[in-house]
């Protein structure tokens, strides 16, 4: 269910710790686990706990507490919205709603054609450059309607 | 070699935040440029007595910069240096306190600080193995900290025998996957073995029982980063005494502020400790939009509110802070002007812990639910009179009666936002039970028409 990169990449990843501790891998498989497929469906979560060689159970318990795990598709391109207290005191609020209005779709959802999911979330560490959004894996800081209309047309 | 350690246009250091006029600044070679590893080579070459290191942070009043403020100095000492077998250190870059955003900064600016207090802390603690947990959201920063580390490794300051003493430290990055609560140590200690995040019942310190069940250390990014800077003392080797002198009685040396909210300069100030707040404020451009203050959460969203009378008699350091009603936390000052309606930060904040809790106690997972409701129903114009009491007995009876300090951290902003801010409470449940009758019936009949 795995490429050979995402195999290697996690034998890498399962070099940092002792022999005996493979589980401290878990994470990290799972994170090259979902950015190959997407999302983490219930297959891929036992084939991970299969490679880590942690009882399912494990896997999924650890998929399902950490908020960065998907356990539903979503679109090919994922926006987290911070509105937490220093992103909402400089405009969360309009952001959200600039983006409901572009994207036709609210938090949570993803639109129609699969390319947007849109979330929110709490607080990136990145209050200084608030109002602020993660596409994937950037950060865009002092966002503006046209900073987000630009981001989103750069969209594939 | 120059010690950069202050910059007298913007009155800012550079302890942990490198010089803005420095190119590159998270590359070796600028790192090593302005006094980069120095300290590092010599404790190695110099086989430093580790009591010495110890006796250097003391004396230089470092206090952690992870939100509790307790001495590395002092915590380095707990580690059982002798013991056989592994131990390890671990920093916590975790960064996820609303408000905060120092942490993320020094990784991607000045990560060989990180790494090279990392290596001391494992020579004088004894730990040959390190790793830093970075929150899965920081790839930028996570990838800025590998390419430091590999650089490190190339120039023989991470791996084997470094510099021919003899001490082995290797150093491993950890990526979270989102969740705040792994930024409390314990629950980032589960985290690193593969566990859902869930803080664990202390004692035992992880000082004793720690990450695999061996002594482990687990500091702030900001406090390790700060280590190599107070060793090389601006050029008086190892003097305690120059770190202490810059900051104030029980707080030394300077700190990273992340300044955000309603100011026209939102930013990283790293300033004096105890450095009045109205400079800190003024360093930022005062408050945006030529509003007036109204209030300010000096500390993250964990520590108590400030009305603007009190935090502008106040010093950014841990007594004053204290004396006028707060905490400095993690150093995130969150600046709030007279437009802020102060119901609906405190439902943000309280919606916040309440999606954080880990679930484990029942007072934390089930109070913080009871917050967030009672106060979506009170900005909601929904609310009723006994609600700000059913808040405030909430909030006490979860506080002090939790496994970790996230119960203390929910309850602590609803009790000093309805000291300060009561009216403002009472006023959205006065607009609503003043006319609730009248406005249901209204209601009522607008549906039935
Ligand atoms: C809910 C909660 C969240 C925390 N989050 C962080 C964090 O993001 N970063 C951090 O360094 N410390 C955090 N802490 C504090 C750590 O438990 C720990 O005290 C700190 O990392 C120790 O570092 P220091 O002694 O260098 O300050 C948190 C504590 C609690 C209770
Ligand atoms: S206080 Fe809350 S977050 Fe901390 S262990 Fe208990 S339930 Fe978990
Ligand atoms: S509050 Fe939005 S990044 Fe911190």
């Amino acid at each position: 269910m795995l490429s050979d990169t995402s195999l290697r990449e996690i034998q890498h990843e399962l070099s940092k710790y002792p022999a005996d501790r493979r589980q401290s891998a878990l994470m990290a498989a799972l994170r090259i686990a979902q950015d190959e497929h997407g999302w983490l469906s219930e297959p891929l979560i036992e084939y991970v706990a299969g490679v880590i060689r942690v009882p399912p159970v494990r896997a999924y318990e650890v998929a399902s507490f950490y908020s960065m795990y998907e356990l539903k598709p979503v679109g090919r391109n994922k926006i987290c919205v911070c509105t937490n207290i220093s992103c909402m005191l400089r405009g969360s609020d309009e952001v959200v709603e600039h983006l409901n209005k572009r994207l036709g779709i609210g938090l949570g959802e993803t639109t129609a054609d699969g390319k947007v999911t849109l979330k929110e979330v709490e607080c990136l560490a990145a209050c200084a450059g608030a109002p602020m959004m993660q596409v994937n894996r950037d950060y865009f800081e002092n966002l503006t309607p046209q900073s987000i209309d630009e981001i989103l047309d750069s969209l594939s | 070699m120059t010690d950069n350690t202050f910059n007298t246009v913007r009155k800012t250091f550079n302890v942990c935040l490198p010089d803005p006029s420095i190119e590159q600044s998270w590359t070796l070679k600028a790192y090593q440029e302005n006094g980069g590893y120095q300290a590092l080579e010599r404790v190695l070459r110099e086989q430093t007595p580790h009591t010495d290191i110890i006796n250097t942070l003391k004396t230089s009043n470092l206090r952690g910069r992870g939100g509790a403020g307790f001495p590395p100095g002092i915590k380095w000492s707990f580690m059982p240096r002798a013991a056989e077998g592994q131990k390890y250190v671990v920093c916590n870059s975790d960064e996820g306190e609303p408000g905060t955003c120092k942490d993320r900064d020094i990784l991607r600016l000045n990560p060989h600080a990180l790494i090279e207090g990392m290596a001391i802390g494992g020579y004088v603690m004894g730990a040959s193995k390190g790793y830093n947990y970075i929150r899965g959201e920081f790839w930028e920063p996570y990838e800025r900290m590998e390419a430091a580390m590999k650089e490190a490794y190339e120039a023989g300051l991470l791996g084997e025998n470094l510099f021919d003493s003899g001490f082995d430290f290797d150093l491993y990055t950890h990526l979270g996957a989102g969740a705040y609560i792994c930024g409390e140590e314990t629950a980032l200690l589960e985290s690193l073995e593969g566990k859902k995040g869930q803080p664990r019942f202390k004692p035992p310190f992880p000082a004793a029982f720690g990450l695999y069940g061996k002594p482990t250390t687990i500091n702030n990014t900001e406090s390790f980063a700060s280590v190599p800077a107070i060793l090389r003392a601006d050029g008086n080797w190892m003097d305690g005494e120059w770190f202490k002198a810059l900051g104030v009685e029980n707080a030394g040396g300077v700190k990273v502020f992340s300044v955000s909210g309603h100011v026209e300069r939102p930013g990283n100030y790293e300033i004096k400790m105890g450095t009045p707040f109205s400079e800190l404020l003024e360093m930022a451009g005062g408050v945006w939009k030529g509003r007036k203050l109204k209030a300010v959460i000096p500390g993250g969203s964990s520590v108590p509110v400030m009305p603007a009378d009190a935090v502008m008699q106040a010093n950014m350091d841990y007594d004053s802070l204290r004396d006028h009603g707060s905490a400095v936390g993690a150093g995130s000052v969150i600046i709030m002007d007279e437009t802020t309606d102060m119901v609906k930060v405190l439902e943000r904040l309280s919606y916040f812990y309440h999606e954080e809790s880990c679930g484990q106690c029942t007072p934390c997972r089930e109070g913080t639910g009871w917050l967030y409701r009672i106060l979506h129903r009170i900005n909601t114009g929904k609310g009723v009179s006994k609600d700000l009491d059913t808040l405030l007995d909430v909030a006490n009876r979860i506080e002090g009666r939790t496994i970790c300090a996230l119960g203390d951290a929910a309850a602590w902003p609803v009790q000093s936002f309805l000291k300060h801010y009561r009216h403002e409470f009472e006023a959205k449940i006065v607009d609503a039970s003043g006319n609730t009758s009248d406005q249901s019936k209204n209601k009522m009949t607008a549906d039935a028409a």
